[in-house]
């Protein structure tokens, strides 16, 4: 019992620990960011290699779900003699949940485990700490890009997923199930506001790009510098994003649609 | 006894533990300036710790470590980067050039980061360090496509670029052939003379390191089990130090593990 109890505040500690060591290395990582000088070209790198590069994925997922959304949702709503209020239930699912959810599961598979994995790599190979006897900071040169370009690019990525979404399921809806086209949009406008549906979706995403960057680079950086270190820190960011994601959206929607 | 400005390190009473694991007990160390010091001792003796140490990667649990007079634990993180910058270098075991970039980016790259040089200047300081360590022809190869004493040799170039006073080197001599040992023997010995150099080598390649060395130091167990010009020490009649440089297999430094007795061992192994 005792034991137990041992192993549990020991773990509770260890759990603690990573936490300050995360919080520590993130503050001074965005501390190190100001000088945009050479950083500037860091930085599109990144923008490139985090955003550019995941837009394929984003892309094709997007026009899946919109056109799934509008499929289903015709199915259901048919029932009812309410299929012409299809793109309102498609704009609202997509830019309140499906849209922010679904880009981060995906950029955190796409792009945060390519972060995890080039960042242990240079770990493990001695890149960061020859990098450091050169005397040139890894956070500074390393980090501070690759997280920064992790918070600009989903926001965007998470607004062209929306985007093509909405552009999915229009075709299936209007052209495909003949839902009438000024119907389509003119309920979709009506239903969805920007102030409410579209900024509180922005918000979502902004908060899942700040958490999604933030493990990717951690897990990366305290990876143990070995192939299996490697192989389980990109597990965990894949798992620990995905957990926290999921997580976090049911508290964000508890308070942006919570009271009724 | 030297005189304590010829040393560009002094190192005292130092003790660096990895959790139980007692790496270095008390242990001491002067580098002279403008020498070559060799470091040896069996794998794991804590070697490459050391030169984590001094280039203030680790911190000690106790002792200090002062580089030209300042103890390195006292500086500050920004005054930390500037010594490592200006002052001292290492080659890393592997090497460890940055795989996105070219052979010539990476000798580039202290220079593009720490001075504002216009890139003709930065052209001809890259061709200059390539060219001493013989590799001016493959300045557009990517690391992957260097052969391993290659890849140390572009690390070197690297290493050299912001003339440092003082390098470091990990087992430079690990895994090369013959010829490769030679050529970088050579290179280490005339880095040093020619740009004046403090070197510190780690390795155990006894005759290679003796030939270039001019003072050694064998660590074993958390303590310096021998120093001195390599004649010295050859006749050093500790048998620890005579264990190491004869290479024999068991003596003071066990052949085994540490392990609980061997009879008992085996007969455990039913019960459980
Ligand atoms: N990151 C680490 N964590 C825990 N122990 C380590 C670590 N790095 C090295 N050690 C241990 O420290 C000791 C000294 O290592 P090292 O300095 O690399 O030896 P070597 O003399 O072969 O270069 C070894 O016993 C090794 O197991
Ligand atoms: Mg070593």
């Amino acid at each position: 019992m005792i034991e137990r109890l041992r192993i549990l505040g020991r773990s509770g500690l260890d759990i603690l620990a990573i936490q300050g060591r995360s919080a520590i290395f993130v503050v001074q990582s965005l501390y190190g960011i100001p000088s945009f000088r050479k950083g500037g070209r860091l930085l599109m790198e990144q923008l490139y290699a985090v955003g550019v590069l995941s837009l394929p994925i984003i892309v094709v997922s997007g026009m899946f779900i919109g056109m799934v959304l509008s499929l289903q949702g015709y199915t259901i709503l048919v029932k009812f003699g309410a299929e012409q209020s299809v793109g309102q239930m498609l704009s609202l699912s997509l830019v309140r949940e499906l849209g922010p959810v679904v880009t981060a599961l995906l950029f955190a598979g796409r792009a945060g485990s390519s972060l995890t994995a080039e960042i242990g790599l240079m770990k493990a190979t001695e890149q960061l700490t020859s990098m450091e006897m050169l005397g040139v900071d890894p956070l500074r040169y390393v980090i501070a890009p690759r997280l920064l370009a992790g918070f600009i690019t989903m926001p965007i990525l998470m607004l062209i997923f929306n985007v093509v979404g909405i552009w999915g399921g229009y075709l299936v809806a209007v052209d495909w199930l003949d839902i009438y086209e000024g119907s389509f949009w003119a309920n979709m406008q009506s239903a969805t506001s920007f102030d409410e549906d579209v900024m509180n979706g922005i918000i979502k995403s902004i908060v899942f790009a700040f958490v999604i960057a933030w493990i990717a680079v951690f897990q990366g950086y305290d990876a143990k510098p070995t192939s299996e270190g490697i192989g389980v820190a990109t597990t965990k960011t894949v798992v620990y994003s995905s957990l926290a994601v999921l997580g976090l959206d049911f508290v964000l929607t508890a308070i942006m649609f919570g009271d009724f | 006894m030297t005189d304590e400005s010829d040393n560009i390190i002094v190192i005292r009473d130092l003790c660096f533990k990895r959790g139980e694991h007692v790496i270095f007990d008390h242990a001491d160390f002067d580098i002279p300036r403008g020498k070559v010091t060799a470091i040896m001792g069996p794998s794991g003796c804590g070697k490459t710790t050391l030169l984590r140490l001094i280039g203030g990667q680790l911190k000690p649990d106790s002792g200090s470590i002062l580089f030209d007079g300042q103890d390195l634990f006292k500086l500050s993180r920004n005054d930390l980067y500037e010594l490592r910058r200006t002052k001292m270098g290492m080659l890393f075991q592997s090497g460890a050039l940055f795989t996105n970039l070219s052979v010539y980016e990476n000798v580039a790259f202290p220079l593009r980061e720490h001075t504002n040089l216009p890139e003709a200047m930065i052209r001809d300081i890259v061709l200059i360090k390539l060219q001493a360590v013989g590799l001016r022809g493959a300045r557009d190869l990517m690391p992957n496509e260097l052969s391993g004493g290659m890849n140390r040799r572009a690390a070197l170039a690297r290493t050299i670029a912001l003339d440092p006073e003082m390098i470091m080197y990990d087992e430079p001599f690990a895994g090369q052939d013959p010829i490769g040992m030679g050529v970088l023997t050579e290179l280490i010995s005339l880095l040093n003379k020619s740009l004046g150099l403090t070197s510190i080598v780690v390795s155990h390649d006894i005759h290679e390191t003796a030939s270039i060395a001019d003072k050694i130091y064998v660590i074993a167990q958390g303590k310096v089990a021998g120093e001195g010009v390599p004649e010295r020490l050859m006749e050093d009649n500790s048998q620890l130090v005579q264990q190491f440089m004869n290479g024999l297999p068991d003596g003071p430094i066990p052949f085994h593990y540490p392990a609980q007795d061997y009879f008992d061992d085996m007969m455990g192994s039913i019960e459980s």
